[in-house]
């Protein structure tokens, strides 16, 4: 599989809330951005199209903050794989 | 019986001491939820009228639901209202419910006060809305002249106007309900109740009622743990939860996060779902982690009271094999009726899923057409007047007997677990200025909401303002502008076409 890039994980989310700045958007959990149904369906979207399976040890606000955080951690995953 | 508050009242004299309702923070034995409810019921019915409604407006705990205790014990029926619902739902929800009373939390005092200041109905809080000592007297003088078809609760559901249904549920089918369900479930003393449904919802009712009849403990589940899945398993398995009457939508949470990997709470027997179709496949993953548990499918909307048919899952089901809704609770009985209204009893025939029954609830409040619209005399029984209610759902009865559902009849959808009129959607959006036709389509596939448009609004400011009208599962995941909305022969808008139409990236 190609890199996985940002604008690649921003694909993503947009599909589940398109109302959202992800470019701008540090503080997706903490400050209430995303509800718990995004969250799960971002998790399940992330799990489909990157063929990753997000441990609930990793489902922690700091990895889901913000697009980049969700990249560095849906790279790391690929690469556990 | 013809009151609920029998069922606390003999509890707490049985079990005084035990767990009746806990949260992270708190927790309230039988005899303290009893006292404090009576407290409450002190308080308030020197405000609330016989049969009035008392809404709340907060987040769910222990006291919370002595105060709704105290709405019943003053002779009025309670409403929990959403607190992400934005304020134009509130509004129509309180225009509805006229309530006597809001009460709020502190939690929530700034928004109340911003809400209710200015509105006919008089805001207190929550810790304001309890009477020093209890005045049994008065509480005796209530408790005479009520009926058990007075109301108990309401609960408002989408509606296809834009306008909430507010359900309205009395003691008679609660207590007709909740036997059944205990009976058929098994749920008893020693259980406890790893609660998730919010009290808005009706699934709560199976907590909160089994326990005050049965002397079971509900533990509350807080909200934020369903994103946070070891603390959700901990919570569990540390409380030692036997029984979770839950959302099928919440049993997908566990599974999409993987959280049975991280631990398994053992003490969890009984896993009693319902609010949409269960995947075969989640099931799977649940009976794989919990073997030994009983699994229990039930159906119904909230009109039937929580629930009207239930199957106790016999065997792991295929992804192509689709797990029966059984047969109807104790007490109750299903009805299908055909296009032409005539009753279908044959194997495998189609027809509307109707309902009989003392749980049948009193109707939508307010609303007395579209009551007359869904609550009906059984057309199939011209010998006497027997209420059924449509339920809009079409099923049949497999060889077996055993009902089984197949779809709507309507553009009513269930997404993320959340009952969804898509009309609703479409009236809040043909609400603003620049829009001049919506459609709202269900991609069933992917679980998203779809709404197109024609007019000169700018797709964001039709999202932003839509947050003004709608509460955020109702918000649609795409939006999209088209120059006319294509049509059908009759020149009606083609869902179906739209259902097709390729989404593009909008840049």
């Amino acid at each position: 599989m190609d890199e996985i890039t940002l604008d690649d994980i921003i694909e993503v989310l947009e599909d589940v809330r398109e109302d959202i700045d992800y470019e701008q958007e540090k503080k997706l959990i903490d400050d209430g951005i995303l509800d718990s149904f995004d969250i799960l369906s971002i998790i399940s979207a992330l799990n489909e199209e990157f063929d990753i399976t997000i441990p609930a040890k990793d489902i922690v606000p700091e990895n889901f903050n913000s697009a980049e955080a969700m990249l560095a951690m849906v790279q790391r995953l690929v690469e556990e794989d | 019986m013809k009151n609920v508050l029998e069922w606390l009242e003999a509890t707490s004299e049985r079990l005084p001491n035990k767990t009746a309702i806990a949260d992270e923070v708190s927790s309230l034995t039988f005899a303290e939820l009893k006292e404090h409810a009576q407290a409450y019921g002190t308080y308030l019915a020197d405000k609330v009228a016989p049969r009035q409604a008392v809404a709340f407006y907060l987040e769910k705990s222990p006291e919370v639901l002595a105060a709704m205790f105290g709405t019943v014990y003053a002779g009025g029926f309670y409403s929990v209202i959403d607190t992400r619902h934005p304020a134009s739902r509130v509004q129509a929800i309180c225009e509805t419910l006229q309530p006597a009373l809001v009460i709020a939390d502190e939690e929530h005092a700034e928004r109340a006060h911003e809400l209710f200041d200015e509105s006919p109905w008089e805001l207190v809080m929550l810790e304001d809305a309890r009477a020093q000592a209890t005045d049994a007297q008065a509480l005796a003088a209530v408790r005479a002249q009520a009926q058990d078809i007075d109301p108990l609760y309401a609960i408002f559901t989408s509606g296809s106007t834009g306008t909430p249904k507010g359900v309205l549920v009395s003691h008679r089918s609660v207590l007709d309900f909740v036997p059944a369900f205990d009976a058929a479930v098994g749920i008893t003393e020693d259980d406890i109740h790893g609660n998730q449904a919010p009290f808005d919802y009706d699934a709560s009712v199976k907590d909160v009622y089994s326990s005050i009849r049965c002397g079971s403990t509900v533990q509350i589940i807080p909200r934020s743990y369903f994103v946070k899945p070891t603390q959700l398993m901990d919570y569990l398995a540390d409380h030692e939860c036997t029984t979770l009457v839950w959302a099928v939508g919440a049993m997908s949470f566990v599974s999409v996060m993987n959280a049975f990997d991280y631990r398994v709470p053992t003490t969890v027997n009984k896993v009693l779902f319902s609010g949409e179709v269960m995947p075969p496949k989640l099931l799977r993953y649940w009976m794989k982690s919990l073997p030994d548990a009983r699994y229990v499918n039930l159906y119904g909307p909230t009109e039937t009271t929580c629930n009207c048919t239930y199957f106790v899952v016999d065997r792991p089901y295929t992804d192509d094999e689709q797990i029966p809704i059984g047969r109807p609770f104790d007490n109750e009985r299903i009805i299908l009726l055909d296009e032409q209204d005539h009753e279908v009893t044959e194997p495998m025939a189609r027809g509307e899923i109707c309902v009989a029954g003392s749980t049948l609830t009193m109707g939508y409040l307010g609303d007395a057409e579209r009551t007359a619209a869904a609550y009906m005399l059984n057309p199939a029984n011209p010998r006497w007047p027997e209420t059924i209610y449509r339920t809009g759902d079409i099923g049949y009865r497999n060889e077996a007997g055993e009902l089984m559902y197949v779809s709507r009849k309507d553009n009513q959808i269930k997404h993320l677990g959340q009952r969804i009129e898509l009309g609703d959607i479409e009236a809040a959006a043909l609400r603003l200025d620049g829009v001049s036709q919506a459609c709202c389509i269900y991609d069933t596939r992917r679980g998203k909401l779809r709404l197109f448009y024609a007019g000169d609004i700018e797709k964001d400011d039709l999202v932003e303002r839509l947050h003004e009208l709608l509460p955020p599962y109702m918000i649609p995941n795409t939006t999209r502008r088209l120059e006319q909305m294509p049509l059908t022969s009759s020149g009606k808008i083609d869902r179906k076409g739209l259902a097709e139409f390729r989404r593009r990236r909008a840049k």
